[in-house]
């Protein structure tokens, strides 16, 4: 049974994601960020219920859309903002941006500019952990896109093949950029694909934070007894576009309302009200421990200095 | 030192063996790499010894085999990975270009993918277009990938250790026509250095810079070029990254005159990259044009008669520099 106070983390850590990502989406006006970024607004719920679901010592790697994961495993939003703002004190030394971070420290493999490309490496890291004898899991996030590509195939077979502890998390959020996965999925559900590699499947709502971590920790505790992979397809959505300019042509009103209804941190909200007897009063206090957290995190990443141009060249290589 | 004469086959399993031995965390990948022992037998014997842990027969799956590779690295592992034919690793330039290759850098610093990707390559066993490529060129412009071409039984166990023990990503090209080659090699353990040209022939009129194959086809071209008087200097790179350019104007100094040989194809080629770089470094030593001796710009044929025309070989190389050198009206 989880205790009232985890319950108030989960919901002080998605709604860490949604205001540093709203706060970001404001960044870019006032020229503090570059280039662009792609908000997880709407789908806190799948890296927040699964990252919550494994320890520290397990491992995830994530995608182009990743800073949710990022601080769901726990990154430090303050290194995150200064990477952001393309600062030496950044996860990358300015050197990777939003699409290319990661943290070991943490068990974090790496954000993931092309789609699907962490897939293998988390199926690497998986054959790691079995080599070694450790006791440990690798959740390897992507979207429904990536589940067209080939990696998706390799992976979740040769995962299968070797029994290998990972286990794949489709974020389902309907859209690959603006192509709908009716119009290239032939089949309802993208889950139906792993049993032919003899994979176990769930489908879960991936806007209930509990039934993702339920769903996780199930196949987590598998996964660390040796008994191989899991799929699990969370059905979400995004509230914003792919990315920073993208004009949402492609999806209705009526759709982006209907999804509203469904967002993960107001269901959330008002279970921890309603069922766990939080206060208001208590929620307020998180909501501002968060605002507080991200003001923090811009204020580190404007003072701090940007990377010397004369390194540009450093870190391509490992010297020793 | 106590030597023997190996093949270059043998020197590359041994080096394979002993790192194995030397590092539980070195394993193995590829196609058909156990029980079968690899397409070219290179394998062979390791299963037996490491058993399926470390000597890993993966599926058919090139594109996410390299990635597996990364995965495994970032938790300390160190992969080698065969590529059956360098041909095959077109599927894997995702894995190497957008992860593996920039990995370092785009984490600023904070990880390390030592993977060793072993690729033969080369023409000459009639395999036709698909099956004989040499494609080190192509990864010559990707910064963050270490190339390394090893010509002999010496420099492929040495090179291959030193590969192994690399905290990077290393290319590791093996000359298919060079398995069955002898050569000595120490008894003892040693390990060769990246970036340090070998000079297996000293000559003062024309300086050869080549790799892999090559070196054995421009050896034989320098002997007959020795009867007419043309005295050839030959540099063996190893690596082409990094590239001993120091080692190539050192010699450049002597003899005024460079040849580039190389088996890929010419346009876009190492010696393209080896004539830019000599040309901004040392033009004022050069007392004739550089010339590049490479594959033609074709897809390599299949027929003995067109396979053979398409790919350098000593009599081409001879001939071509003997041409050159009586058209730039050097004293011979």
């Amino acid at each position: 049974m989880v205790n009232i106070n985890e319950l108030i983390e989960y919901y002080k850590k998605m709604l860490l994601i949604r205001k540093f990502e709203s706060k970001i989406l404001s960044l870019f006006d006032e020229n503090k960020i570059f280039g662009t970024t792609h908000v997880y607004i709407g789908e806190e719920a799948v890296a927040v219920g699964a990252c919550s679901a494994i320890t520290r010592d397990d491992y995830i790697t994530s995608t182009h859309r990743g800073h949710g994961h990022f601080i769901a495993k726990g990154g430090d939003v303050k290194l995150i903002m200064a990477e952001l703002f393309g600062k030496e004190a950044g996860y990358s030394k300015g050197r990777g941006g939003t699409q290319h971070m990661s943290d070991l420290t943490i068990g974090h493999l790496g954000s993931n500019g092309i789609t699907s490309g962490g897939i293998p490496i988390a199926t690497g890291a998986g054959l790691a952990i079995k080599y070694k004898g450790l006791e440990r899991v690798v959740l390897c996030f992507f979207g429904d896109g990536a589940c067209n590509e080939g990696y998706f195939h390799e992976s979740l077979n040769f995962a299968s093949v070797m029994e290998l502890p990972v286990i794949f998390i489709c974020e389902n959020n309907l859209y690959a950029m603006s192509t709908p996965v009716s119009s290239v999925f032939p089949t309802k559900d993208i889950s139906c694909r792993s049993k032919s590699y003899n994979v176990p499947c769930e489908v879960v709502d991936g806007n209930d934070v509990l039934e993702v971590k339920k769903a996780v920790e199930k196949a987590a505790s598998k996964a660390k007894k040796g008994k191989g992979p899991t799929f699990i397809e969370c059905k979400t959505y995004r509230h914003f576009g792919h990315s920073r300019n993208d004009p949402k042509i492609y999806r209705s009103k009526e759709e982006e309302k209907f999804w509203l209804q469904k967002d993960p941190i107001t269901r959330f909200k008002k279970y921890l009200i309603s069922n766990g007897g939080v206060t208001k009063t208590k929620l307020g206090e998180v909501e501002n421990d968060v605002k507080i957290e991200i003001e923090n995190a811009i204020k580190f990443a404007d003072e701090c200095p940007f990377p010397d141009p004369n390194n540009v060249e450093k870190y391509v290589f490992c010297e020793s | 030192m106590l030597m023997s004469e190996i093949f270059y086959i043998k020197a590359l399993q041994d080096a394979l063996f002993e790192e194995m031995d030397r590092n539980e965390n070195v394993f193995m990948m590829g196609e058909d790499i156990g029980t079968y022992g690899g397409c070219f037998g290179v394998t062979r014997g390791l299963l037996d010894k490491f058993g399926k842990k470390r000597i890993i027969d993966t599926p058919m799956s090139e594109s996410s085999m390299v990635g597996w590779g990364i995965g495994s690295s970032l938790l300390g592992l160190r992969p080698i990975i065969e590529i059956m034919f360098m041909d095959f690793i077109t599927l894997c330039m995702d894995q190497i270009i957008n992860q593996a290759s920039k990995m370092r850098y785009i984490y600023g610093g904070a990880v390390k993918t030592p993977i060793v990707i072993r690729a033969p390559a080369g023409a000459g066993r009639r395999y036709g277009a698909s099956h004989s490529q040499s494609l080190e060129a192509l990864f010559m412009n990707i910064p963050g990938v270490k190339i390394v071409a090893p010509s002999n039984p010496y420099d492929v166990k040495g090179l291959m250790k030193s590969s192994i023990r690399d905290n990077n990503i290393v290319l590791f090209i093996e000359g298919k026509l060079l398995y069955w080659n002898k050569g000595e090699v120490p008894k003892e353990e040693y390990t060769i250095p990246f970036g340090k040209a070998n000079i297996i022939r000293n000559g003062d009129d024309v300086t050869i810079v080549s790799y892999s194959r090559m070196i054995n086809e421009c050896l034989k071209a320098a002997e007959t070029l020795e009867k007419k008087g043309i005295d050839c200097e030959i540099l063996d790179l190893r690596t082409l990254y990094p590239l001993d350019f120091e080692t190539v104007i050192k010699s450049l100094k002597k003899t005024g005159k460079l040849v580039i040989v190389e088996e890929g194809c010419k346009t876009g080629g190492v010696g393209s990259e080896i004539s830019a770089i000599i040309s901004e470094k040392a033009f004022e030593y050069l007392s004739s044009p550089i010339l590049r001796i490479a594959g033609l710009d074709i897809p390599i044929p299949y027929s003995p008669v067109l396979e053979d025309v398409t790919i350098p070989d000593a009599k081409i190389i001879e001939n071509t520099i003997y041409k050159k050198l009586l058209r730039t009206q050097v004293k011979l």
